[in-house]
Formats: C-alpha cells, structure tokens, sequence
C-alpha cells in the first residue's frame, strides 16, 4: 500500500512540472516545447527502447540459455564477464564511442544516426537479460528435467514446457530492470543522432536552462517508472504463487 | 583516432586534470554514500523499524530508475529554491549519493538480516551488548556483500558522474560533451576511453579489494 | 545455587508459557530440564540468564535476585551453549573460545592459554585446531568447541539447551560421556535442557520433568523411573523403565566378586567335582596369574581329557565401570547368561550373571531406587 502511495507522489510531482514548465511557455530566451512537441517525442523515445530491447531479448535470452547447456558450460564465465564489463562502462561513453568506433561501420552505415543510437542501447541493455536468463535457467530444479525427460520429453520440449517457464519470472526481471534503464540511457541516445525525449532534454543542456532540462527529463522520468511499474506488474502476475522471486540476482 | 592521441600528447594536463575532477567527485560521492547507506543500512535493521526499512528501500529502488539528468534536474531545482549553488559539484555529488544508496543500503539491509541467529542468540547469550553484537558479530559477517554492493556503487556513480558534465561538472564527461558539441571526434574518444578504462580498473581493483577483505572464515571452502 | 521462586512467563498475546515454578539447583549439580515440546523448559532456562524477561516470579543466583544484576555482566557469567551451536564463522576457534575473556577484558596471553586449556579439556588437540575456522570442522567438532566457549571465563553456572541435539547418535552418546567425565572434573552448576529421556537419566544429577509450563517432579532419576508422582510421568519414562533404570546401574554394583574358578592346570575331574559340589554348569578358566582364558560346561566334560582340549575360549567381557543395560545388552546377543568381568590386563576380577542383574533390578522398582 505504501509503494503505490509512494509512486502516485511521484508521478504527480513529475507531470505537475512537466505541466507547470510547459505551459510557462518562455523561459528567458527560450521557448518551451509544446505537448505535441512532448508527446511526439515520448513516442519515437518508447520506439527506441522498444527495438533495443526486443534486440536484447532476442541475443540475451537465447545466449543465457546456451550458456547452461552442459555443453557451454565454459563459456559462460566469458560471456557474462563481457556483459558485465559492457555494464562498468559508462553509459555515456558507450554512446558516444559507438558513433565512432569503426565496429560500427561494419554493421550500419558509420556516423550519428538512429541505427547506431539502438545498438549502443542495445549493448548497456543486455546485461540484466543476459544474466537473468542464465541465472533462471541454471535455478530449475534439475529434478523437474530429469522427470520430464523419463517421461520421453525431447530436448526443445523439456526447454519449452518446463524450463522456460519457470525461468520465466526471474528473465522478466531482468527485462524489466533492462528496459526501465534503457529508457534512461535512451535519453542520451540524442547526441548519436537518436530521437525522443533527449532533444528536449539536451536543448535545455546547451542552453545551460535547467527548467527546460526538466522538461525532456520530467517526462523520461515518468516513462521510466509507470513502465517500471507495469512490468513489475506483468512480473507479479506471472510469478506461480509458490514462488517468491526477489529483484534482480546480483 | 589518430587524433585523439595527439590530443593526448598535446595538451596532457587537461586529461589529468579530467581525471582527478572525476575521481574527485567520485571519491566525494562513494564516501557519503557509504557512511549514509551503511548507517541507514543498519539502522533499518533494527527491531520495530520494518516500516522505515520497507519505504527506504523503495524509495531507493525507485530512484535507481529515474534516469540521471532527470534526477540532475530536480535537485537543481531544489537546490535553486534554497540559494545555494545550481550547477556542476554539489548537485551532481547530491545526485550521485542518492544513486549509490540502493547497493549500499540494501545489501547492507539484507546481508545483516541474514546473519544465522543461531550466532546472534549464542552472542546475545554470551553477555555481549547490542554494539557489541553489531561490531563483533553482524557487520564482519556482512562485509562481503557490502563490499560487493559498494563495488556496485562505485562503477554506478563512476558512470553518472560522466553525465554530470551536461550540469557543469567537471570530469571526463567534459571531452565528451564538448566533443558532441563541436564535432571534436578525437575530444569524443579521448573522454570516452578513459573514462571506460578508468571504470575498468576501478572494477577490477575493487574485485580484488572484495576477495582480500572477506574474512578467511567465510571463503567457500 | 540458583533458586527459581514462583516463576512464571505470560506473553503478551497471553499465552502461559510458565506457570509458578519453584525450586532450587545446588551447586556443583547438573540439573536437567525435561519435558515434551512446548513444555517451557528452554523458556525458563532463558529466564535465568534474562534472554527472556520473567513475568511474575524471582530467580536468584547465589542468593542473589537476578533482576538486580546488570543483563550483559549476568550473562557474562553464565556459560551459554545452544543447540545449534552459533559459533561465529568469522572467527577462528581460538577467538570463538576467546568471546567472553575478551569481552571481561583478558590480556591476550591470558586468553589464549584459557583457549588451549579448554581445547584439551575437550580432547581437541590445541596446536591442531586453535586457528581453524568452524567451517573446516566437523559436527562433533563444532559442538565441543560449542562448550568449551560456553567455558571461556570459566563461569560458575551453564545454561546448555539441547547441546548435543544437532549431532549424530553415535557421536552424541560418545560426547555426553565424555560431558560427564568434564563435570566430574569441574564440577559447574549446569542446568541442562533435553526432551530426550535417555539423556535426562544418563546426564542428570536431579531432574526437572515439565508438562505444559507447569514442574510435574523435581527428583533424581532414579526416583523419577521408580517413583513416578503420576500417570503423566510414568508415561513419560516409559513402560520400559526397568530396562532404562540399567543405565543407573554399573557392573562393579551387581557382581560376584570372587567366584568359584578353575585353574588350567587341574584335571577334568577336580572340574567335576567342582561342579557338583558348587552346582553350577560353567565355570571360568584361568591361569595361575588370574588371567581369563576361557568356560568349561558340563556338557565339555564328556568330550576329552585334558583341560586345554575341552574349554571355550571367550572373546566376550566387560569392564567393572560398565553400565549394566551394554551387559545386558552382551548377554542377550550373545546368548550367554553368565560373563566374566576384567581389567584392563585380563585378569579376571568376577563374573555377572544375569539372574544378578535381574534381582537387583527387581529390588530397585520395589523399593523406589537410591
């Protein structure tokens, strides 16, 4: 009860300043964004994080499961020590580096583009996927696939029917944190040649206004924590109720 | 690239200077955040206080996801109402306490929690005083996973602090930002380097802080 | 030592927890408190120590209220050893021991000699283990250091919940002997909980039996196992309590002392006519330097003629300090109803018969036990 109490304060104070500045219209020499100006870049903001996260599931589910098989055992020290090391680097530098970088040459075209904005945030993105997903395959109960395997369960299935979904709760954790963080970074994907709500945010960082930072921030802060709060709530629904699941394993 | 290693080579002292402002602004932040994540840690430990615990540490879990310049902005704010300065060290140091809280506090919420009360009950029995009991007992028990947290903390604030250049702080998001701004490609890889190499090292030395700290009673076999 | 008056625990949503106890533990006696679970017998032990508070009643240690003492100084002074152990991983053995020496402010030799003095006392070899952590131990191991840190500042009173609980049988019956040979030694006041009755008789010098937070019998064993006040308590004991009461009972207390022998050099007929005049069908066998060889029966006789060809050599004896429910326990294994008594060199010092056990039982029930 107290949380959502909690989190209706804040949501308040985040639209009330977004309301309050917006509607100031003049800021010194600076106009304000409009709400269309707003609602138009929250949306290519929400695009953004969509795709890198849907590229991060994509790479970091299916890795994280690999890396359990008895198989890839090894490997697994490798892969989640490079997704942590992505992780201790600056978000920031990240970015900037991507554009740069002539790695990036090879994928997309070279330079500050939208393109090169997702797979920077793709890279910070993937960590908390990648590791839940390892971490929630390794915890079933190796009894549970030994059953299912007396039972004439082949391989795909046993992941399919069993493993995966009981995985699946603490994967979405990792999902969860893994997107609320994106749509932080996401507002830094701006100085790449990203979109969203970064462009209102770096207009008041450049102008040195910190009422029109708020602005663009304001609203990144609100997507953050009401998608924040619906995924913990998809979370909560697909826990079993046997199982009592903390935050993300750290 | 080129470039930026003849940037490097031409004008040294502002790399440094970059640098030490980071780590300064890092070694602020992490030391605050310690003392006040700790303090709080093991205050919410304690008997009755559960409610106190329950709010901080969402509180805590909550700001961990508001992203950075937002959080930037709203202590600018503040900071405006009250007259005290607006841009670059203090808001940015504030900032980051607030972002180092939720390693630092939760796990040092949970590590004492989960002392074994079997060694409480046997202290407690002993004749050993609460203090006694948390400096003897719980907080040895607990720094591993403080540490780790810390580690946590310290690469985290290390991060953000490099954002904090869009507040004016200095540090090696400076290079950076101006980079992005003048379309100074080797100013972009110089700050972004570093600072990446800067995070690295710190991790890796933190790690080794991590494993000489833990008492030798607590190694895993 | 310590005199529980009217002691009574009631908790704040009103459960009775202990209701008016009364009595008193002499020094140097180990006292056990005994009782099903949920009988209040850890509660009250707590109370002694104020780990609990006490609602209605005093305890007073050494004629003193304990209610008047500093909490963290009484429990300084009271050794305190639970069942699961709570050694504190962090610390080696040495420091584990070292807690409340420490806490009184020791100087570090005189802690350290206290540490290794205790680890002998223990039968763990200092120079062995004084600087391993808990979790290179093993169970046993774990648990005696348990005790010899409830040791450290050498308190006058323990408080031992459960102790040897954690461990394995084997290893448990192997450290209550040796529990007993340590008091024997030291000679602490011990207030010693356990639900298991085996334990109670073998360790208590006087027994607390509770029931629902109430004192049903404060006696010694034997009185409990004889003499039990009501139905509850001779349900407790068991009906087997004759068998239980074995326990109580040693070897030296119920055999004969100097029997009827053969030499190995007598002929069959000296045996013969041995037998006839003694009326017993076996007889031991022993040298001129009193060391047991072997029985001769009456059914042997008819076989051969020498001595030498016809006694059956016995591996089966007992030790005078046997207890009598191991001989019993021989005697019934091995289908024999007489066994010979050694010492240490085989010399043989008597014999026990199972009719002498059983008399002696029997006598025990009919007049209450001693």
């Amino acid at each position: 009860m107290r949380r959502w109490l909690v989190l209706f304060i804040l949501i308040i104070i985040l639209i009330g300043l977004t309301v309050w500045i917006t509607n100031m219209g003049q800021i010194g020499i600076f106009s304000t964004f409009t709400y269309g100006n707003i609602l138009h870049h929250s949306k290519d903001h929400l695009i953004m994080v969509f795709w890198a996260i849907l590229i991060a599931v994509a790479v970091g589910v299916p890795l994280g499961t690999l890396v359990t098989r008895p198989g890839f055992n090894k490997l697994s020290p490798l892969v989640l020590g490079i997704a942590n090391i992505g992780q201790s680097i600056p978000s920031l530098a990240i970015i900037a580096l991507m554009a740069i970088i002539p790695i990036s040459l090879l994928i997309i075209d070279f330079g500050f583009n939208f393109k090169t904005a997702i797979i920077a945030l793709f890279i910070y993105g993937l960590l908390p996927i990648l590791r839940n997903s390892y971490a929630g395959m390794r915890n079933v109960d190796p009894a549970m696939v030994e059953a299912a395997k007396g039972m004439g369960m082949t391989r795909w299935q046993i992941i399919r029917k069993i493993e995966l979904p009981l995985a699946r709760p603490i994967i979405m954790t990792g999902i969860r944190i893994s997107t609320v963080v994106t749509v932080g970074t996401a507002e830094l994907a701006v100085l790449v040649g990203g979109k969203g709500l970064g462009t209102i945010t770096f207009t008041g960082v450049f102008a040195m206004e910190p009422l029109l930072i708020l602005q663009g921030a304001a609203p990144t802060a609100f997507l953050a924590i009401s998608l924040g709060f619906i995924l913990e709530q998809i979370e909560s629904w697909m826990t079993p109720r046997g199982l009592k699941i903390k935050s993300e394993i750290s | 690239m080129v470039e930026a290693w003849e940037f490097v080579v031409r004008r040294p002292e502002l790399l440094v200077e970059w640098t030490l402002a980071h780590l300064h602004i890092t070694f602020v932040a992490v030391g605050i955040a310690i003392i006040l994540g700790v303090s709080l840690g093991v205050y919410i430990t304690g008997k009755g206080r559960e409610n106190i615990a329950d709010i901080l540490l969402y509180l805590a879990e909550i700001a961990m996801t508001i992203p950075s310049l937002a959080l930037f902005g709203l202590i600018i704010l503040l900071l405006g109402t009250i007259w005290l300065p607006t841009i670059g060290f203090l808001p940015a140091v504030i900032a980051l306490v607030i972002y180092g809280q939720l390693p630092i506090l939760r796990n040092t919420y949970t590590a004492i929690r989960a002392v074994d009360p079997a060694m409480i009950e046997a202290g407690r029995g002993m004749g050993m005083s609460e203090t006694q009991l948390l400096f003897r007992v719980k907080l040895p028990l607990a720094i591993p996973v403080i540490m780790a947290g810390l580690r946590n903390a310290i690469v985290l604030i290390i991060g953000i602090a490099t954002i904090a250049a869009f507040i004016g702080a200095n540090g090696l998001g400076v290079p950076i930002f101006r980079g992005i701004r003048n379309a100074r490609m080797d100013l972009i890889i110089v700050g972004g380097v570093s600072v990446s190499i800067l995070a690295l090292l710190v991790d890796g030395l933190m790690a080794l802080v991590e494993r000489r700290i833990t008492p030798k009673g607590l190694r895993i076999g | 030592m310590i005199k529980l008056e009217n002691v009574t625990k009631v908790y704040p949503d009103g459960t009775e927890a202990v209701k008016d106890i009364s009595f008193e533990v002499q020094k140097g006696e180990l006292c056990v408190f005994l009782g099903p679970s949920g009988c209040g017998k850890t509660t009250t032990m707590k109370m002694i120590n104020r780990l609990i508070p006490i609602t209605r009643g005093k305890i007073y240690i050494d004629g003193m209220d304990n209610t008047k003492i500093d909490e963290t100084e009484l429990r300084r002074n009271i050794g305190y050893a639970i069942q699961e152990i709570g050694l504190f991983t962090h610390m080696t053995v040495a420091q584990n021991i070292e807690t409340v020496p420490a806490l009184k402010g020791w100087d570090k030799a005189k802690r350290r000699k206290r540490a290794e003095e205790l680890l002998e006392l223990v039968r763990m070899n200092p120079s062995e283990f004084i600087d391993k952590y808990p979790n290179e131990l093993s169970g046993g191991q774990r648990q005696r250091v348990g005790v010899a840190r409830s040791l450290g500042a050498d308190p006058p009173i323990l408080l031992m919940d459960e102790p040897f609980g954690a461990i394995d049988p084997i290893n448990r019956v192997e450290l209550q002997s040796e529990f007993l040979k340590i008091q024997q030694k030291i000679r602490k006041t011990i207030i010693f909980v356990t639900h298991d009755i085996y334990e109670a008789i073998k360790m208590g010098d006087r027994i607390a039996l509770m029931k629902e937070g109430r004192l049903v019998q404060y006696d010694t064993p034997a009185n409990l196992l004889y003499r039990p006040k009501d139905e509850f308590v001779e349900g407790f004991v068991g009906a087997d309590r004759a068998l239980k009461g074995l326990q109580l009972l040693r070897v030296k207390d119920v055999m004969t002392t100097s029997p009827p022998t053969i030499q190995a050099k007598d002929t069959l007929e000296v045996v013969r006519r041995r037998m006839e005049h003694v009326g017993i069908d076996e007889l031991p066998v022993i040298e001129s330097d009193n060391s047991f060889i072997g029985w001769i029966r009456i059914s042997d006789l008819k076989k051969g003629k020498e001595i030498g060809d016809v006694i059956s050599p016995l591996t089966i004896t007992l030790t005078v300090n046997a207890v009598l429910n191991e001989a019993l326990s021989l005697m019934l294994s091995s289908g024999l109803k007489t066994l010979p008594i050694v010492d240490e060199n085989n010399k043989l010092e008597g014999i026990l018969t199972f009719d002498a056990i059983q008399e002696e039982l029997h006598k025990a029930v009919q007049t209450g036990g001693s």
